[in-house]
């Protein structure tokens, strides 16, 4: 079973996605890396598993529930960074391992393994759809709003006087760094999306000397760990999350070793 | 070009502006000077509207704000290039490349730092950086928070020279905070004194004086005038 499993994953028309996943991974990492929000960023990505504990005793799809409750995970972030009373990593960090708790008590033993570090399987159509459609939304958004969160990450004053709605673009930021994670939950599951992307972007920042080629190295850094990562994972006949991000961990390990001058 | 009136601004229990008010003419220069914490760079964030106040903060109807903030937002090891950060205006405002090359001359940029990540330039070079960003957006209003902190002596007097002829030839209204009395009464039209919760403006003569100084920093402060 786990062989067709995989078969199936690896056929063409589903190859896309991870392709897609990865290229978005890539480049929507490349401002969480700058913007100093990797743990942040990696503890929203436990919101999604009381979302598919939710949507499973619902009777809904998982997939649902996961984009439902990182949607909010992301609003949350969002609230909490223009409240200057409230520390907002601690909070993220409790909250979101908090959710994270009450994922795994709503999951069952082999369901909440898959829904943690993700497994291979028969791709439906929806999840095809809905991977790719994602995809895109978040390629489209990096690449057309680039320059401004360029601005932004240098000063948000700068932004601001610069015309820049800088509360609405880091709305839609978080936003986009949520549906990112949503994209992955299938393949790397809630606790290893948030590595593949943070993994590949760190290992841009280190080879990179400008934001066009750290965008492009990140993206092939993610492609790179997610297709080795797969077809290793295939050969081995195990779940597809590890294999992924302890490829693009042996990368960002390699490039410790040639940084930029 | 400015007009402010009862203007405070309140962190829980720390109240760093009070109930200030002043105005700035059209290609007026302001500095506003005093202690640590008395509020100058946050008063700098409430006329641009990055941190909520109480009160009335008036601008005219066409100005148009560049802004070079004392603190910035970003780890100095991103690959991102000067030319990186100066096409970012492209976005924003109707810049062509010449208007950049024209610029990043005037401001005394050399045309090999801009292809380097921004972490690498010096900081009299990240801060012409700031100005030319500031500069492209075709402002009437330049706000300066500490420009030349951090820059060597012979790179301040340059950046100081640079506004004040941005100033001059283009009629630009600059409003600056400084440390720098001495370039305070060289540069400055007007002068914002403001801490020890008073405040006070008016030309440096008059607001430069020991004993206004001596109740703003709550100590004796030296400064030496070059007046030439």
């Amino acid at each position: 079973m786990e062989q067709t499993s995989i078969i199936t994953f690896m056929t063409t028309e589903a190859l896309f996605l991870p392709i897609a996943m990865a290229a978005a991974s890539g480049l929507v990492g490349c401002f969480a890396v700058m913007r100093r929000m990797t743990l942040a960023g990696d503890a929203l990505s436990h919101v999604a598993l009381p979302g598919i504990g939710i949507a499973i005793a619902l009777g809904i799809n998982p997939l649902l529930g996961a984009v439902t409750m990182l949607f909010f995970g992301a609003l949350l972030v969002w609230a909490l960074e223009g409240q200057a009373r409230v520390a907002t990593e601690t909070v993220v960090g409790v909250v979101f391992s908090v959710a994270l708790a009450i994922g795994a008590m709503m999951a069952s033993g082999e369901e909440l393994i898959e829904t943690l570090f993700g497994g291979a399987g028969v791709l439906s159509r929806g999840e095809l759809v809905f991977g790719l459609a994602a995809s895109c939304v978040v390629v489209a958004f990096i690449l057309t709003q680039k320059n401004k969160l360029v601005v932004m990450l240098v000063s948000s004053d700068v932004a601001r006087t610069a015309g820049i709605n800088v509360r609405l673009l880091d709305f839609l930021y978080l936003e986009t760094f949520s549906l990112t994670i949503a994209l992955g939950l299938r393949y790397l599951g809630a606790l290893l999306m948030g590595a593949l992307i943070i993994i590949p972007a760190a290992t841009a920042k280190q080879l990179a000397r400008s934001l066009s080629s750290m965008l492009i190295v990140a993206t092939v850094v993610a492609l790179i760990a997610t297709l080795a990562g797969t077809a290793l994972a295939g050969h081995l006949h195990r779940g597809t999350g590890p294999f992924i991000v302890t490829t693009a961990g042996a990368i960002f390990l390699l490039s410790l070793f040639y940084r930029r001058r | 070009m400015l007009e402010v009136a009862d203007l405070s601004v309140c962190f829980e229990n720390v109240q760093p502006l009070h109930g200030l008010g002043f105005s700035v003419a059209r290609g007026a220069s302001l500095a506003v000077i005093g202690p640590n914490g008395a509020g100058k760079t946050v008063l700098f964030r409430a006329i641009i509207g990055a941190t909520p106040f109480v009160g009335t903060v008036r601008w005219a109807r066409d100005a148009r704000i560049g802004y070079v903030p004392q603190k910035l937002d970003l780890d100095r090891d991103v690959p991102i290039t000067a030319l990186d950060f100066l096409a970012a205006r492209k976005t924003l405002t109707a810049v062509s490349d010449t208007d950049i090359s024209r610029t990043l001359e005037l401001v005394g940029i050399p045309p090999g730092a801009t292809r380097t990540p921004i972490g690498t330039l010096s900081g009299g070079q990240f801060q012409r950086l700031l100005i030319a960003f500031a500069l492209l957006g075709k402002p009437n209003v330049l706000l300066l928070d500490e420009l030349t902190a951090g820059v060597d002596a012979p790179g301040q007097r340059q950046l100081n020279e640079l506004v004040a002829s941005l100033q001059r030839d283009q009629g630009l209204t600059v409003l600056f905070i400084s440390h720098e009395l001495s370039v305070v009464y060289r540069y400055a039209g007007d002068v914002l004194c403001i801490g020890g919760g008073t405040a006070h403006i008016g030309p440096p003569r008059v607001i430069l004086t020991p004993d206004l100084l001596r109740e703003t920093y709550g100590t004796d402060v030296d400064y030496h005038i070059h007046d030439h």
